[in-house]
């Protein structure tokens, strides 16, 4: 029998040569490999959209092992969420490597769209590298949140709603709009099947298409020299130019860029990888159960400085700023090149970019920040799980400790943070009695009034007269409670009382109950506020002004 | 095969090739049998392309195009008694319309508050800024939403925070000692009486 005398290299060329006789790639790898790059581009600076490619790859391979097990059914995704977690070999850890690298690529895709702005990569001839990479972006975030609807729990579910609200208030389209999203009347079942679609087919396929056409294009128009001042684009003239600085001062992209590419696409898995291990997955959090309402949604990081800015809007602002701000971003974005296709490059002769930028930045930066802590949502637990510090409680009248129950079984909590804890929607009353006069905290407790509701129709008189007794404590020690100008060496404001004599109106504040009520009875009182408020509404902090506690604290008029 | 000195990069000479002359192997002729062929090719494909994809518009838009009210039906919240008068409730149902896989999602919540033996007051428990759900505090009399602090009076209408009007509220009526609720869409701005501002000011 013959021996068979292999070469296995001579026979791996063979079937490399067959293959490339057939499939004749080798041309336009090596072209693309080889092709000149300015020296100055093989930086730390050019590595990030290579970065946002190798987190697209790692996404689409993570996700496509999560639909291996994945339930896109609104009645099992929670649960089949929870298998992944908590009973699969390695589920949690391609859960967390598929919800990291969704972080960092829209973190590195947001770096990647700083640095080329910054270095005027979208001027001539680049413009619809930079309009596809705009696209990109977008294409990138919509991944964010149909993967976050994905996750289908109670976050998912009331964000779908806040999605649905913000698409209601488009005109004339708007009712369509809302049940076009949704697949239906109500979030469920079609909502979560559209979502599906959206995330792992239709945005997929045209983050590819988007990404193999930009790449495409930084192939055939050259990557973006280093920017050097002076150095103007113009269209007659920088093709011309840019040949020449990518040949005669220039390196084949491979070995001499692609290395940094390498290294830092390798960190970055690394990265993810890290994160995922030590962090785990996120989610998925409560059960999509809509009546369960203990709940406080949230959105996922990279929406958070949306999320701030729509508390923060002036309500009649939202509804424009929603609908008129996104066109006019995109818009911007769009024209960009065209308005800016010429001239300098260098960020150092460019001012207004670079302020657009830190500007931009920081704004993104502190919103999000704010988001992460959210001071203007009343916690809803802050009145019966957060008790009055000891040492803010110095009170030492019994009407002013019923004025501590009060304001503490009020909810007022909720919103007033003492002593550190509760809500920030409103300011901390750690000293507020140094803020206020006696009569100002009357007239804001029962008229409420910038952003604070009006407890006037919620507490019997004898509860606002306690509970402001308790306000009136609220100074530090050695620093003493505002004063009506009016009076400033007779008794503060009105009859209240003094903790140094300890004498003071008693009073009953029990509950709402209509006996304990003195007179006069609920109704009168509100018709005396009436009076009262078109007297001293405006001048509420207007010190001065003495007619608020005569009429509004009838109980304490002898 | 190229070589790197080859590669450059060419902007210009698209413009050139587009007003330069076109190469001479090919044959110029405007109208041939086959290129008429060919036009009716395409004529054709697009013609059934759009006989098919004309429905199926209809498909992913079908939910967003049926008759207003399509989706509501009275549901009953249970007996009246479930409600105390003068106070504020929770309550549940399950929405009308449903799919086969909606699971919990089909039960919705809301909050009933009885004014008196027969008058009532259901409101959405979404709230009526972006929809997160809103929690009833009776001590304090106040509806208080936890994402972006609107807050609401007892009677739904507006008393702080982002949002431009008073609650959501279904309509309801009481057959057979049972309230009943006119529900089965996600109250938003677009199916509610959009934004109507109630004003509240004591007095």
């Amino acid at each position: 029998m013959p021996r068979l005398n292999i070469n296995p290299t001579k026979t791996a060329l063979d079937v490399y040569g067959w293959l490339e006789r057939r499939v004749q790639l080798e041309g336009f790898v090596k072209e693309s490999a080889l092709h000149p790059v300015p020296k100055s581009t093989a930086s730390w600076w050019y590595v990030f959209g290579s970065a946002a490619t190798a987190l697209l790859v790692l996404q689409i391979l993570t996700g496509i092992l999560l639909a291996l097990v994945y339930t896109p059914s609104a009645s099992e995704a929670w649960q089949s969420l929870n298998y992944l977690n908590n009973h699969l070999i390695l589920g949690w850890f391609l859960r967390a490597m598929h919800g990291w690298g969704s972080d960092f690529m829209i973190a590195v895709v947001l770096v990647h769209m700083m640095q080329v702005f910054m270095f005027g990569a979208y001027k001539f001839p680049r413009e619809l590298t930079w309009l596809l990479g705009v696209g990109l972006l977008f294409l990138t975030l919509g991944m964010g949140f149909t993967g976050q609807v994905l996750r289908y729990d109670q976050d998912a579910y009331w964000g779908l709603g806040i999605g649905a609200s913000i698409a209601s208030r488009v005109p004339v389209i708007g009712p369509y709009a809302v049940h076009a999203l949704l697949g239906g009347p109500i979030i469920g079942g079609a909502t979560l099947t559209r979502f599906f679609a959206l995330h792992v087919f239709v945005i997929p396929g045209l983050l590819m298409g988007f990404a193999g056409l930009h790449v495409w294009l930084v192939l055939k128009l050259g990557i973006n020299e280093w920017p050097m001042p002076g150095r103007i684009v113009r269209r007659s003239t920088y093709v011309h130019e840019y040949n020449e600085l990518a040949h005669k001062d220039g390196i084949a992209f491979v070995p001499g860029a692609v290395w940094k590419d390498l290294f830092f696409s390798a960190a970055i898995y690394g990265a993810v990888a890290l994160c995922a291990i030590i962090f785990g997955p996120f989610g998925p959090g409560g059960q999509p159960d809509p009546t369960i309402i203990q709940t406080a949604p949230k959105p996922d990081y990279f929406f958070l400085w949306l999320y701030s800015i729509l508390s923060y809007l002036p309500d009649s602002l939202e509804t424009p700023f929603l609908l008129i701000a996104p066109p006019i971003g995109i818009a911007v974005l769009i024209a960009l090149p065209f308005v800016a296709g010429e001239g300098e490059k260098h960020w150092s002769r460019r001012p207004v970019a670079v302020l657009t930028l830190v500007f931009l930045s920081i704004s993104l930066a502190v919103l999000n920040h704010l988001g992460t802590y959210e001071p203007w949502s009343p916690h809803m637990t802050a009145w019966s799980g957060d008790p009055l510090p000891a040492e803010k409680v110095h009170a030492e009248l019994p009407l002013e400790r019923q004025g501590a129950i009060v304001f503490q079984g009020k909810q007022c909590r909720n919103c007033h943070e003492v002593g550190g804890l509760g809500g920030q929607r409103g300011p901390s009353l750690d000293a507020v009695a140094t803020r206020l006069t006696y009569d100002q905290l009357v007239r804001q407790v029962l008229q409420g009034g910038g952003n604070m509701p009006a407890y006037g129709k919620n507490l019997s008189p004898a509860q606002t007269t306690a509970i402001v007794a308790f306000l009136e404590t609220m100074h530090p020690l050695g620093q003493e409670p505002a004063r009506n100008a009016a009076t400033p060496n007779g008794p503060p404001d009105n009859m209240r009382g003094n903790p140094l004599t300890g004498d003071g109106p008693a009073q009953n504040v029990g509950e709402n109950h209509p006996d304990s009520n003195p007179k006069p009875a609920p109704k009168d009182q509100k018709q005396t506020q009436g009076q009262t408020t078109s007297r001293n509404t405006k001048a509420g902090a207007k010190p001065g002004d003495t007619t608020v506690s005569l009429n509004t604290v009838p109980a304490l008029v002898h | 095969m190229s070589t790197t000195e080859d590669h450059l990069v060419k902007i210009e000479n698209i413009k050139t090739e587009h007003h330069g002359q076109p190469d001479a192997e090919i044959p110029v002729r405007h109208v041939t049998r086959r290129s008429v062929l060919m036009n009716i090719g395409i004529g054709l494909n697009a013609l059934v392309g759009l006989a098919i994809t004309a429905p199926v518009i209809g498909y992913v838009l079908g939910p967003a195009l049926r008759k207003k009210g399509f989706y509501k039906s009275w549901v009953s919240l249970g007996n009246i008694d479930r409600f105390p008068n003068g106070q504020t409730r929770f309550a549940t149902f399950v929405t009308p319309y449903k799919t086969p896989t909606d699971g919990a999602t089909d039960n919705t919540a809301c909050w009933v508050r009885r004014l008196s033996d027969t008058s009532f007051q259901v409101f959405a428990i979404n709230c009526a800024h972006l929809g997160c759900p809103v929690r009833w505090f009776p001590q304090s009399g106040l509806f208080m939403c936890p994402c972006h602090g609107g807050v609401y009076y007892q009677d739904g209408s507006r008393a702080a925070g982002p949002p431009e009007r008073g609650m959501f509220e279904y309509q309801w009526k009481l057959v057979n000692g049972e309230i009943q609720i006119n529900a089965g869409q996600l109250p938003t701005l677009s199916n509610q009486a959009s934004v109507e501002r109630k004003k509240s000011c004591l007095g």
